[in-house]
């Protein structure tokens, strides 16, 4: 308790200590903030280098982040939101809470073109079904494929959960108006759907299905950090859906160059070869020293899926719908 | 003889604060967020769906519970054996346990790959699935059994032993006894337990919705998320919210109705003699009733067990400041539900006529077990933010919260124990003229010192493992042990999680454990 006391003390100390120098206020998602993600390197870095304080809030995950911001609005003391994904740009916009980015915008090593005046990436990934291949041996190259098979998944909720609006738009974008048909098919395959993402890949290394809705970066961290190369993403044919995070500066921020030179510093070599190892999504923009050994085994497919923000906003209520009436039969 | 009718004085007063507050953070938040709404959506077909799924799947949980509960707490209130308070306490372990965690430690054993389809395939069975309603059922009652345990050992213990005694000397047979003693205490019990665990199973959200199989198992609590983070629309959230409300009002209503409140006792600290169960008969059926129940809800927490032992030791430092975190808000919260729930239960329990003010002082304190989490939270926020930083609150605001969604288990145990103890001994203490502060301070809390152990217990232990509204308000350098749980998940380390998971099972048990002992030793009772 004496420690405690002396600890809050000492942050009072620090704080008034810290009055003078500017503080840059980022919210992001949850499991950016925390001790195994990015924040703590990426607070270090920026912070050697702006003479500025750099403080995250973490809220839950990108659409919790984007909720919070409507909800605080234009008193918002945030002066970047970090971590909302494509599927959430369009909502985030029309709030006309955020400001263009400075110009000129850095060049990024996306395998789409990427032209938005509001929101720069800082990493992303493709949508992927993960297995373990020691137990499936031949894995399905198509979403027909899988339905055919009767092999078991786990999937998360799009009600509740990123990937699973994710995984909701890749048939979407993959099948249009076959993608009901596409979820009646696969109906005998879900062993489960979960509230999010953490439960779904618990509930795949426990062994209670074959396959889990992941991305083709997950088979890296086993590799990397766990020296276990029996994870594989399935690679699919009609090619995989890509989530890419971005971050937005908010129009009434009270540190704008502060805000702009984060965003400069988002696409450095520092940032970006942060992201492989604590986010397991691709940077951005390829640091110098390339990625990390191992992500050179994963699938990389030859097609990438991605609606436009405009048409994700405008395509999800009826494929949401169709999920539901497919999967609640 | 003024000091008939109001014993306690100034405890009225701390009692009507204390439910103004409630007020004030449960309904008081939904209306924060109803009044925050620019646009409201309508209930469509698929909310009325979840509703009616909600309905269902609740109530049968509940009944489940107690049906189960029933020879469960009488195999135990007649039988003595070494460790069965340990056993009794152990059993209640499941209540308090992460959502994520108790779903793993049960897909562990009933799971496709658990130790259940493995024994089953080894006699050449086919295996068995619980995805569905069965999955969802099956996690509740392994939730809700123990407690609904606990509510009707209490009633059990309440049965005066001078009755078994009298009985047995009348020569009852068991159904006899049954008859005239069991029956009339599960009367009057079992509503109660039913409406509790019913209030828990309607939000219930994350469980239902991995175990349910699909979105066929959705509930409303998964509407209102849905209405909060994919529609962006507070308005329908607030609305899914109050519709939350009054169902769990409508089965409080009920089980009021049909539950009169039994002198209960605080019990579980005796066997009672039982003559009429010495049978050798009786005997085998109460063990296997107790091994089977303590198999189903023990092997799970073993799985959890066996799978963190490893890692426990080699746990990141920083996990380790989480706990500190921890119990500083779980003793946090344990301090502020005993200031909300014993004023409330003394208001409660010694008003000496039942007017309709004192029954809307007992539905107030059992609110918060059909609110919304998230609606909480998000009420509080919009509340606050005008005022304060939310984040800078979030430890003591994670407190309050959990002090909030305890104090119902609190109420429960404490007013009929002072009920309990104003019957007997209430009288005496007029006519010694204790009232106001002496009354309490000589009479009754020494009275109730093993409720009031068991309540801080259970508060600590719920507090511990709850993930509360941290989750919206967390900052780096604030994350509590539960959160720190999700975390490791998030960050692939499945293993670290699954140390810290058998970690938080350990402290919340200690906990209990400590509280729940603290309050017996000396009890002059």
């Amino acid at each position: 308790m004496k420690t405690s006391i002396f600890a809050a003390g000492f942050c009072a100390v620090a704080t008034l200590a810290a009055a003078e120098t500017p503080v840059l206020t980022v919210y992001t998602y949850d499991s950016f903030v925390s001790d195994w993600g990015p924040g703590p390197a990426v607070e270090k870095a920026f912070e050697e280098e702006c003479g500025c304080d750099l403080q995250f809030v973490g809220t839950g995950d990108g659409a919790a982040l984007l909720a919070r911001l409507k909800l605080e609005g234009k008193r918002t003391p945030a002066d970047i939101a970090l971590g909302l994904d494509t599927n959430l740009m369009a909502t985030a916009e029309e709030s006309g809470l955020f400001a263009p980015l400075p110009e000129p915008r850095p060049a990024l090593d996306l395998p789409v073109e990427w032209n938005n005046a509001f929101f720069q990436p800082f990493d992303w990934g493709y949508f992927a079904f993960v297995y373990d291949k020691t137990k499936v041996t031949s894995p399905p190259k198509s979403f027909r494929e899988l339905a055919e098979s009767d092999l078991r998944i786990v999937i998360q909720d799009p009600r509740s959960s990123t990937p699973g609006l994710g995984l909701l738009l890749w048939v979407k974008a993959a099948y249009g108006d076959e993608a009901g048909g596409i979820w009646e098919g696969l109906s005998d395959n879900i062993v489960t759907v979960t509230k999010g993402w953490s439960e779904a890949y618990g509930m795949f290394l426990e062994g209670e299905a074959d396959m889990v809705l992941s991305y083709t970066t997950s088979p890296a961290y086993h590799l990397i950090a766990e020296k276990d190369d029996t994870k594989a993403a399935a690679l699919f044919e009609e090619g995989h859906y890509m989530q890419i995070e971005v971050a937005g500066k908010i129009a009434g921020t009270d540190q704008p160059e502060l805000a702009d030179r984060f965003l400069a510093f988002m696409a450095s070599d520092r940032f970006q070869s942060i992201i492989p190892t604590t986010n397991w999504m691709y940077p951005a923009k390829i640091p110098s020293g390339g990625l990390p050994d191992g992500f050179e085994t994963l699938i990389r497919p030859a097609k990438a899926l991605l609606l436009s923000p405009k048409e994700a906003g405008e395509i999800r209520d009826e494929a949401l719908a169709e999920w539901l009436a497919a999967l609640s039969r | 003889m003024a000091g008939r009718t109001q014993p306690l004085g100034a405890i009225r007063w701390l009692g009507s604060g204390a439910a103004a507050l409630v007020l004030a953070l449960v309904p008081g938040t939904l209306a924060a967020v109803f009044l925050r709404a620019e646009s409201t959506g309508a209930i469509t077909a698929s909310d009325w769906a979840a509703i009616r799924f909600t309905l269902i799947q609740a109530a049968l949980s509940a009944a489940i519970s107690v049906v189960l509960a029933v020879p469960l707490a009488r195999a135990l209130a007649r039988r003595s054996f070494a460790g069965r308070r340990f056993l009794i306490a152990l059993m209640g372990a499941p209540f308090i346990l992460p959502v994520i965690v108790a779903v793993l430690g049960l897909l562990a054993i009933f799971g496709r790959n658990g130790l259940l389809n493995a024994a089953l395939g080894a006699l050449g069975l086919p295996a068995i699935s619980i995805y569905g309603l069965p999955g969802v059922l099956l996690a509740h009652v392994f939730f809700n059994l123990p407690l609904a345990t606990r509510l009707l050992l209490q009633g059990w213990a309440a049965i005066p032993a001078e009755h078994f005694r009298l009985a047995s000397s009348l020569g009852f047979t068991p159904r006899h006894i049954f008859r005239w003693l069991e029956l009339p205490m599960l009367r009057a019990t079992l509503p109660g337990a039913f409406m509790v665990i019913f209030l828990i199973c309607l939000t219930s959200f994350a469980v239902v919705l991995a175990l349910g199989g699909g979105p066929r198992a959705t509930t409303i609590e998964l509407a209102i998320y849905q209405a909060f983070r994919f529609e962006f629309d507070l308005g329908k959230a607030a609305k899914l919210a109050a519709l939350q409300f009054l169902v769990g009002a409508i089965a409080a209503a009920i089980a009021l109705r049909f539950g009169r409140n039994a002198l209960f006792g605080s019990g579980l600290d005796r066997t009672i003699e039982r003559h009429d169960a010495t049978g050798r008969i009786t005997m085998l059926a109460d063990a296997a009733i107790i091994i089977t129940a303590a198999g189903f809800l023990l092997t799970p927490l073993l799985a959890i067990a066996v799978s963190g032992l490893q890692g426990i030791f080699a746990l990141p430092a920083t996990v380790w400041h989480s706990v500190m975190r921890s119990l500083l808000v779980a003793l946090g919260a344990t301090a502020l539900t005993l200031a909300l729930s014993l004023p409330l239960a003394l208001l409660i329990a010694t008003s000496r006529a039942h007017t309709p003010a004192i029954s809307a002082v007992e539905a107030i304190g059992y609110l918060s077990l059909a609110a919304s989490p998230l609606v909480i939270g998000t009420g509080l926020f919009i509340i606050l933010f005008p005022l304060a930083d939310p984040v800078a609150l979030a430890l003591p605001l994670t407190a309050l919260v959990n002090a909030i969604m305890s104090l119902p288990f609190a109420l429960r145990v404490l007013t009929p124990a002072i009920r309990d103890a104003e019957a007997a001994f209430g009288p005496l203490a007029d006519s010694l003229g204790l009232f106001g502060r002496d009354r309490l301070r000589l009479f009754l809390l020494p009275r109730i010192r093993a409720p009031i152990g068991f309540t801080a217990g259970l508060a600590a232990a719920l507090s511990m493992g709850d993930l509360g509204v941290i989750a919206l308000f967390s900052a780096p350098g604030s994350a509590t042990l539960p959160l720190q749980i999700y975390r490791l998940r998030a960050a692939y380390r499945v293993e670290d999680a699954a140390a810290a998971a058998l970690l938080l099972l350990i402290l919340s048990f200690a906990l209990f454990w400590l509280f729940d002992k603290g309050g017996r030793t000396n009890a002059r009772t």
